[in-house]
């Protein structure tokens, strides 16, 4: 209970920090956005074409820009020494990544719901008869990708040059979370069958707990002194 | 360990060892029927992308070993794996190509398993990279086991996940199913080429970690002379 409370404040201290200095989520909307604008003229997508493309396209801005929030996460908290008073308090690590992974996934999740909104626009297509399960596989999707991002950030936290570090480390662990995410959204937007369906985002939902298991019972280590 | 075998010992078999390999690989095999002698590189590529996936879980080995023992014997065996890893799963990805292209047609393809072997690949460098960009000499030791615990576990998804994916890889020949015959002339040479990989393999390993020793050693001087002054 104890530790559920501490993850709690470590969010919402997280989201309030963000609220005053605006320094993750915005950067990040506007990374996800401008990759959205890039990739359409360089590849001059008709609207036929939108529907191959757009999967890809919106996992590789989200991606991407995920990037940039876990920089942030852990890379704000090494000034003044703030990351050294959390693992020196008498808390359980494991509560610090439950906190910061939370705050990593409404971040991802705000920037998600932009680039998918601009994506709508720009390439005329409309994602509402797909929106519930899209919504779903987002959510399975970002949340395996969020626990390598926040686990990885705190280690790259650590690094000369952590801008570099953390995608080396970061995409080819997350390979698996971005394929699956990407051939699942593939599969809703298409309108494939139900069972289909049910099967991509299990698959999704599955990697991505393995991958959130593991990087919680590894991170009391990265934390340690 | 050095004592009843040591090193010098060590490289002279591996490199006898491997003059049997390249003479059993060239003359004593059997040509094959339909891919003729450029399916000769099969024997290295093999023993090399066998090496280099057994590396990884030496690497899995030693992290959790340091991290549940705290010994730097456990971390140097690590980083050793990795380094002479990194270079056999090159050695996987250029041999790979040179078989491909008189074989299929094409230098590389996106298949399940060259993208899994591609991955390992990647695991490796982000291991290396993270080993020699840490801040505080310290902490590297921690930082690059958990790394290499959660490589180990994309590694083998990436073993599991490549069975969802469509390949053109051949099957795995050997213990394949019934009807993957291999001449049995075949089967002595791909025993013998691995063993003579992998016997260099632990060479190198051994090398790498007897010099990490020798460094902390030195650190460990330089500190007790710098505390004496």
């Amino acid at each position: 209970m104890r530790t559920a409370s501490i993850a709690w404040t470590i969010f919402v201290k997280d989201l309030r920090v963000e609220w005053r200095n605006r320094e993750t989520l915005a950067p990040m909307c506007v990374f996800g956005i401008l990759v959205v604008f890039l990739f359409n003229f360089a590849f001059e997508t008709a609207h036929e074409e939108a529907l191959r493309l757009l999967p890809g396209l919106l996992w590789i801005a989200f991606a991407f820009s995920g990037i940039l929030g876990f920089n942030r996460s852990f890379a704000a908290e090494r000034e003044n020494a703030c990351l050294e008073g959390m693992a020196l308090a008498p808390i359980d690590p494991s509560a610090i990544f439950v906190g910061k992974l939370l705050a990593n996934i409404v971040f991802l999740g705000v920037m998600e719901a932009v680039v998918v909104f601009a994506a709508a626009v720009w390439y005329n297509f409309s994602f509402l008869p797909s929106l519930g399960t899209l919504a779903l596989i987002l959510l399975a999707g970002t949340l395996g990708y969020a626990a390598l991002g926040t686990i990885f950030g705190a280690i790259a936290a650590n690094t000369r040059m952590r801008e570099v570090m953390l995608p080396v480390l970061q995409f080819p662990v997350a390979f698996w979370v971005l394929i699956l995410a990407v051939d699942a959204t593939s599969d809703t937007l298409r309108g494939a069958a139900s069972a289909e369906l049910t099967r991509g985002v299990l698959r999704v939902t599955g990697i991505s707990l393995i991958y959130a298991v593991v990087s919680f019972l590894l991170f009391e280590y990265v934390l340690e002194e | 360990m050095e004592k009843i075998f040591p090193r010098q010992v060590h490289i002279v078999i591996a490199l006898v060892w491997f003059v049997v390999a390249l003479y059993m690989i060239f003359l004593y095999a059997p040509q094959e029927a339909t891919m003729g002698e450029v399916q000769r590189i099969f024997y290295i590529h093999f023993s090399l992308a066998c090496t280099a996936l057994l590396a990884y879980f030496f690497v899995f080995l030693g992290s959790m070993g340091y991290l549940w023992k705290r010994s730097h014997g456990a971390d140097d065996f690590a980083y050793a794996c990795a380094e002479a890893g990194f270079i056999y799963c090159s050695g996987v990805l250029l041999t790979g190509p040179l078989w491909a292209k008189p074989a299929w047609g094409i230098w590389w393809t996106w298949d399940a398993r060259l993208t899994s072997t591609f991955i390992l690949w990647l695991l490796y460098i982000g291991y290396l990279m993270l080993r020699s960009y840490v801040d505080n000499p310290g902490r590297v030791e921690v930082l690059s086991a958990v790394v290499g615990v959660l490589g180990f576990v994309d590694a083998v998804i990436d073993y599991m996940a490549i069975r969802w994916w469509r390949t053109q890889h051949p099957q795995p020949v050997l213990a394949g199913g019934p009807g993957s015959g291999l001449d049995p002339r075949m089967w002595l040479t791909v025993f013998v080429t691995w063993g003579a990989f992998l016997c260099l393999f632990f060479y190198l390993v051994r090398q790498r970690m007897a010099l990490g020793s020798a460094r902390r050693a030195l650190v460990e001087l330089r500190r007790a002379r710098a505390s004496s002054i």
